[in-house]
């Protein structure tokens, strides 16, 4: 066992595409919330192989993507101060603020470093006592444990160098908010594997009833994706609307108490603006008082930074699911992941970028079909 | 960046007393904490996201939602071995 190959299997997908075909009477649209999974379904060909009368939505789960511009812009601002050392996950680099990105920053002399985790920030910060060691910490839940636990260790190891620009955000709210929006044509959702595995999924009960959805956990593999898609089909087809865990191997309906327990300390919960969704009550985490002093946005009292609005890039409505990338009418042409324009083609989990990189270079209203660019995508 | 993926552990040290563990991604080898999953041992896979390990695999529903993908009974299937089969 991998744990990749397995559900990896053409001859079982065989099967579970000839299932879900056999079980569909009508059209039905589904969301897969996940970026990971967005990508999984363009890279394998899922969403053209199934049967015409099934939808997928991409829905606004890549936290790059979300992210607004007024905190690229708090991130821009903080990463030039001197004696900063700003550190973020590499995607967020050129995610365009309002004036410029961070590798821009980084180009006039910033010192902005790229970590795979932020205990390699938490290093640094012991590393470097005469420098303030910033980390952009952005992410859903799963990646908040990791965060959690850097500010944990910073304040156990007594460093006083060492601060997150929170951009927290989760999963549920966004969800609710997207049923709620007049446009929403979200009948079934696939829930975020990766995010059930920390947070479990007691919240979901009560979304399927009150809005009378299927929301069924679903991995990332073609086989999970495939088996939560069959599953949501089922329940539409029945007229039925409750959870269903597909991937029982990572996610229990608890899901993980010693990470929650470690976010429940240093995190509370915020409203937060996501890009494209605009604001939502209660849907993200802010540091608690305990930790204020670890607290980017307090300890560098910055001024509040006026946004400059992006007009070519309609990403927004990509992370509301109401425009297709291959829609949108730089896609391709002036927007390339070598010359993204917006988040969600900048991300490796943007759905832009998902397009751009499997071929989904032309919709049915796209006549010329750009010439495709071989970019890397570490999905 | 928020993937998070399966890899196995191959052994587990302690860092200032912070449980971390290296784990073997198809044979590129990363430290991870482990400080969220403190029943893993040597051998076990797990789920792997920016340095932190967040769930253990559980193999045997693994194998249980293979085989119940495996016996789905596909129409196709049901009809075709009744004449031909020998
Ligand atoms: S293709 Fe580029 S400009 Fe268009 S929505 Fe996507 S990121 Fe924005």
């Amino acid at each position: 066992m991998k744990y990749l190959t397995e559900f990896r299997d053409g001859e079982l997908a065989k099967k579970l595409f000839v299932e879900i075909a056999s079980l569909v009477t009508r059209t039905w649209t589904l969301m897969e919330v996940c970026g990971g999974q967005t990508h999984s379904i363009i890279r394998n060909g899922i969403d053209q192989l199934l049967p015409r009368q099934i939808q997928l939505i991409h829905g606004p789960g890549c936290p790059v993507c979300v992210t607004p511009v007024e905190q690229i812009d708090r991130a821009l601002a903080i990463a030039a101060l001197p004696k900063v050392t700003f550190c973020s996950f590499g995607d967020m680099l050129r995610v365009p603020g309002s004036h410029g990105d961070l590798f821009q920053v980084k180009s006039q002399g910033g010192d902005v470093r790229v970590v795979y985790s932020p205990l390699d920030a938490v290093k640094l910060a012991r590393e470097n006592p005469n420098s303030e060691i910033v980390f952009f910490a952005i992410g859903f839940e799963t990646t908040a444990p990791a965060n959690a636990m850097a500010v944990y260790q910073a304040k156990r190891l007594g460093l006083k160098n060492f601060s997150l620009l929170v951009s927290h955000v989760l999963v549920p709210p966004a969800m609710e908010a997207i049923l709620n929006a007049p446009e929403n044509s979200v009948q079934g959702f696939l829930a975020a594997g990766h995010v059930c595995s920390v947070m479990g999924y007691h919240q979901y009960p009560q979304l399927a009833k009150r809005f009378r959805v299927p929301i069924v956990i679903t991995g990332f593999e073609p086989l999970d994706l495939l088996e939560g898609i069959r599953r949501a089909v089922l329940q539409l087809e029945a007229g039925q609307a409750f959870v269903e865990n597909t991937y029982p191997r990572v996610v229990s309906l608890e899901g993980n108490r010693p990470a929650q327990d470690r976010i429940a300390e240093v995190f509370e919960l915020t409203d937060r603006i996501w890009r494209g969704m605009g604001w939502i009550p209660k849907s993200g985490w802010r540091l608690r008082e305990e930790y204020r002093g670890f607290d980017a946005e307090w300890k560098f009292e910055l001024p509040d930074l006026p946004v400059v609005a992006d007009t070519v890039c309609r990403s927004g409505e990509i992370l509301r699911g109401t425009l297709k990338p291959n829609r949108c009418p730089a896609f391709g042409n002036s927007c390339t992941p070598r010359t993204p324009l917006g988040a969600t083609m900048v991300s490796s989990e943007g759905a832009c970028a998902a397009y751009f990189n499997y071929g989904r270079l032309i919709d049915l209203n796209l006549k010329s079909v750009p010439e495709v660019e071989t970019a890397s995508c570490p999905a | 960046m928020c993937l998070a993926v399966p890899g196995q552990l191959e052994s587990i040290h302690e860092v200032d007393g912070t449980r971390m563990g290296k784990v073997n991604f198809g044979g590129i080898l990363k430290e991870v904490c482990l400080e969220f999953v403190p029943d893993l041992e040597v051998g076990d896979y797990t789920i792997v996201h920016v340095g932190f390990a967040l769930s253990k695999i559980d193999e045997q529903t693994a194998r249980e939602t293979l085989e119940a993908i495996a016996s789905l009974n596909n129409l196709e299937e049901e009809l075709g071995p009744g004449d031909n089969s020998s």
